[in-house]
């Protein structure tokens, strides 16, 4: 709860600031409020606890995702500053919106209430309408704000219904009897479509086959930032906020329901995975990678009730992996008209370290040893064979083959190219976060039980 | 000296050649490089001595995964295979100079690392992130350092990539179904397992794709001759001389030992595809015109036969093997490195524009007749005790197989030699050939009396490998 009161207080800090015209030094001092948020995470993993009527309910399993989002935030913020280099008069108004964008992550995921739960999703997408339009001249940026907004509101929508299909069902909102009556015999057959509708409302904003024709068209648009931002922080929010509604709602699901979801897994992986190689845009060929990694964290439903580290360990992996690359991509594309793979040509003579960052990023996100995304990949499937769904684990090696194929097309530019232009100075913030992302990316790799058994 | 010391050795050695530079990074990179040979010399003496060098330790709680090395006989020859080849290797890349040699030397020593690790791990899966990790230098360095043109070798390279990562991703399915019965990755639990002959036959085939992408063997070879032609010679002295072995150890480590039901089934089999290998690796080879592209079709043929010898399951089959995969070790990299002389030379790889160096070149001329002969197992080299063990043991499972693994050594004399008239005799060439430079004679010298020398006393590494042989033996037969 403290975590929440603060960051909402950090957004108002960082609105203030424009009147106080403290532009300047806005960055520094909302990363240092940041990592002080972080502490307070911390202090909150061993003291659960419930506020307001059980609105808000601190646990292990929130406290942890808010520390990865504040994390992710951080980085996110650090690399704002360079990035609206012209447009200095409303850098306090993007960061104060990602901010209140945290604080709407950090709802969704420490709900006790389904009300709360609708209130966070709203605010984390209210945001994201905002970011993604915020380049106003631009009319990719404008087809994307609109698009993901009429996406987006009408996934909100579906949830509304389903909610309230769960109300008639239980009389109630809140989250701990919820679940105690859905392990009655007796359950009313309107409950599981609401089940259903909630699910089928997240999947859209995880953008799971088949709800992600929206997120292609939102990525390419949408400023590179605010890209880096949905394709990391969102898509771990929204995985992580569905993975408790069903942990909630319904401790053993059914076989249908099991079997839609290997389905949806299966066809996320495979359909990101076949439409990126065809892709030329990096921030598009991120969409669709991003899809399939959706895929990949949706065999972590199949066995819920003890998977939530691995959960845990494959957000954190793909996400840090994610704000590496796009760490690179801003620093490569920054003066660039679009996000062309040809603007990779030759980074390895003429950057090596951004080079080799990018390399590490892709490597992981394809599941290569040492880098995290090894160890995400091989619990996921370790814990899938336990389980018994041996064929979504063959489906996703056959995946894991195939997205080399487009990883390695950037890296093939990078090493197998020449440059086409100058070397471009790199402003340090740049460096700083690739660098320290994807040695956080490889310090989990190394000790992967630091997170594995977080929620053991 | 403990048997991470090594490891450690390697890996500091790569970011040190990093470090110091593109001047010096080549003489770094060759002081690690002896200097890890040192230490397994080291460790071998330990070894013989009788001391245990096994180490382990709990790396990961949950899944359950330790940092485990096992030092046996098996795996320091290995060991002492890939620190003895990884210095001549470097060592005979001194006559080009590379672009970024920093990178380039720093890639060929964590290669050699991470090969190391594999021949030394016993947890499966640290085995299989060292056996990954060795895939990531070599693509690089074909990759960037590689030549002919452009578009060409990044399709091969990739397909390479590809193939690998694809076939050893079934293996780590396999691993991780075995992780489920035992609860634990050590080699120790999994070749305890009783497992029933359908799990085990699909265990079997998800490390033989592995392997069979690796070794290469028939039909998985397709990426093979495209790579070692575009690859520069040092990758490919790498990739022939040790990772391929990477692929037939670990078929006598891990595949035969896990699944030995599944192996005597279908022995049949997978020594048919071990023979097709000879057979048509053999009569490929003697229609190419690349120098190169007739040693990698050479060296499929050869290793088809080290993977037949090592699927008889018999203790002469898999000794043979492991002789043979040593002695085609050194007789491969000294090959390629002729390969590499003409070309420093002659700037072509084309048998057809070669001819006529013999003349001008005795020393060099000498020197590639000798490895040519022991790459066809001339008596008294050290392929022929190999390759004659391996036939041996062919023999006692069927003799047929026996006589078409030796079509092996007529047809390997055939096209070798025909390849060796060609390239260095026949009329006096008009382009000067300068004779071998210190470097060039240094390492081809060293890597003939190592053929030489075990070819006439073979015993030191046979007493070395056949007590952990047994031990495996013993394991393949735990279930009649």
């Amino acid at each position: 709860m403290n975590t929440l009161i603060a960051i909402t207080g950090l957004g108002v800090l960082c609105l203030l600031f424009e009147i106080l015209n403290f532009r300047k030094a806005i960055v520094p001092i909302t990363i240092v409020g940041l990592l002080a948020i972080l502490g307070l995470t911390y202090s909150e993993f061993n003291a659960p606890a419930s506020y307001y009527n059980n609105m808000i309910v601190v646990s292990k399993f929130s406290s942890s995702f808010s520390a990865l989002f504040v994390v992710l935030t951080i980085f996110l913020v650090a690399l704002s500053h360079d990035f609206y280099e012209d447009h200095q008069t409303k850098i306090s108004d993007f960061i104060a919106i990602k901010i209140f964008m945290l604080a709407g992550a950090v709802a969704m995921v420490s709900f006790g209430n389904l009300a709360m739960f609708f209130l966070g999703i709203e605010i984390l997408s209210i945001s994201l309408y905002i970011l993604a339009a915020s380049k106003r001249t631009n009319i990719k940026s404008n087809e994307a704000g609109m698009k993901y907004f009429l996406m987006g509101s009408f996934a909100s929508g579906i949830i509304l219904f389903g909610i309230c299909l769960i109300y008639g069902a239980m009389g109630t909102f809140d989250i701990a009897e919820i679940t105690d009556w859905s392990r009655s015999a007796e359950l009313p057959s309107w409950f599981p479509i609401g089940i259903s509708l909630v699910t089928i409302g997240m999947l859209f904003k995880i953008a799971a086959v088949p709800f992600h024709f929206w997120a292609p068209d939102v990525y390419e648009g949408s400023p590179a930032l605010t890209t880096a931002t949905m394709s990391t922080l969102v898509k771990v929010v929204a995985m992580a906020t569905l993975y408790k509604l069903l942990t909630a709602m319904n401790a053993d699901l059914s076989d249908a329901f099991i079997n839609i979801i290997i389905v949806i897994s299966i066809a996320s992986m495979t359909v990101g995975n076949i439409m990126a190689l065809k892709q030329t845009n990096v921030k598009r060929m991120l969409a669709f990678s991003g899809i399939s990694h959706a895929g990949f964290m949706l065999m972590a439903l199949l066995s819920i009730s003890n998977s939530a580290g691995n959960l845990l360990y494959y957000a954190s992996a793909y996400s840090l992996a994610g704000i590496a690359a796009f760490a690179v991509i801003l620093y490569v594309c920054k003066n660039k008209e679009n996000e062309d793979i040809a603007n990779f040509n030759g980074l390895g003579k003429n950057n090596p370290l951004m080079a080799a960052v990018l390399t590490g990023t892709l490597l992981s996100m394809a599941g290569i040893p040492i880098f995290a995304g090894f160890f995400a990949k091989m619990v996921l499937f370790n814990q899938s064979i336990q389980a018994g769904y041996l064929v979504v684990v063959i489906a996703a090696v056959i995946n894991s083959i195939i997205s080399v194929g487009y990883y390695f097309k950037l890296i093939l530019a990078m090493f197998g190219k020449e440059p086409n232009e100058e070397v471009q100075k790199t402003p340090f913030v740049f460096y700083a976060v690739a660098v320290v992302a994807i040695l956080l990316n490889i310090a989990l790799g190394l000790f992967p039980s630091v997170v594995l058994n977080l929620l053991g | 000296m403990d048997v991470t010391t090594l490891l450690i050795i390697l890996l500091v050695g790569s970011l040190a050649t990093y470090f110091s530079g593109d001047k010096w990074a080549p003489k770094v990179a060759l002081l690690f490089g002896l200097t890890a040979f040192a230490g397994s010399i080291c460790l071998l003496s330990q070894y013989n001595l009788g001391i245990g060098l096994n180490y382990g330790k709990a790396w990961i709680a949950n899944p359950n995964i330790s940092f485990a090395l096992q030092v046996d006989g098996l795996a320091i020859a290995m060991l002492l295979l890939t620190t003895a080849l990884t210095p001549i290797i470097i060592y005979s890349s001194f006559g080009n100079t590379y672009k970024n040699s920093k990178s380039f030397y720093a890639l060929i020593l964590f290669m050699t690392f991470a090969m190391s690790g594999t021949f030394l791990a016993s947890d499966g899966l640290l085995y299989y992130i060292f056996w990954e990790l060795s895939l990531i230098p070599v693509y690089f360095i074909a990759l960037v350092w590689g030549n002919g043109d452009a578009e060409e070798r990044k399709k091969a390279v990739v397909k390479f990539f590809i193939y690998t990562l694809a076939g050893s991703l079934f293996m780590l399915v396999a691993f991780i179904y075995l992780y489920q019965k035992a609860g634990s990755f050590l080699i120790y639990d999994l070749t305890r397992l009783q497992l029933s002959s359908t799990e085990q036959f699909w265990i079997f085939l998800a490390f033989f794709l592995a392997y069979a992408i690796k070794i290469p063997l028939i039909p998985f070879h397709t990426w093979q001759a495209k790579v070692y032609q575009k690859a520069p010679t040092v990758g490919t002295m790498l990739l022939s001389g040790i990772m391929l072995k990477m692929g037939l150890y670990s078929v006598i480590r891990w595949q035969l030992p896990i699944a030995p039901i599944a192996a005597k089934e279908l022995m049949s089999l997978s020594i048919g595809l071990g023979l097709a290998g000879v057979i048509y690796g053999s009569i490929v080879a003697l229609r190419q015109k690349d120098l190169k592209k007739l040693l990698a079709y050479s060296s499929l043929a050869h290793v088809g036969l080290i993977a037949a010898g090592s699927y008889t399951l018999t203790l002469d089959g898999l000794r043979g093997a492991v002789l043979q995969m040593i002695a085609h070790g050194f007789v491969v990299v000294g090959l390629f490195l002729v390969a590499e002389i003409i070309y420093r030379r002659y700037e072509t790889r084309k048998i057809s524009e070669m001819g006529g160096i013999r003349a001008q070149s005795p020393k060099l001329t000498s020197m590639f007749m000798i490895l040519v002969l022991a790459s066809v197992a001339l008596p008294s080299t050290f392929n022929f005790v190999g390759e004659f063990t391996v036939l041996f043991s062919l023999s006692q499972v069927n003799i047929w197989f026996a006589v078409l693994g030796g079509t092996t050594i007529i047809l390997g004399a055939y096209y070798m030699l025909k390849m060796f008239q060609h390239v260095m005799l026949g009329e006096t060439n008009a382009k000067i050939f300068k004779d071998v430079t210190f470097n060039e004679g240094l390492s081809l010298v060293i890597i003939i009396a190592v053929l030489f020398f075990f070819g006439l006393y073979p015993k030191p590494i046979i007493d070395l490998i056949t007590p952990s042989l047994e031990n495996i033996l013993t394991q393949v037969n735990r279930f009649n």
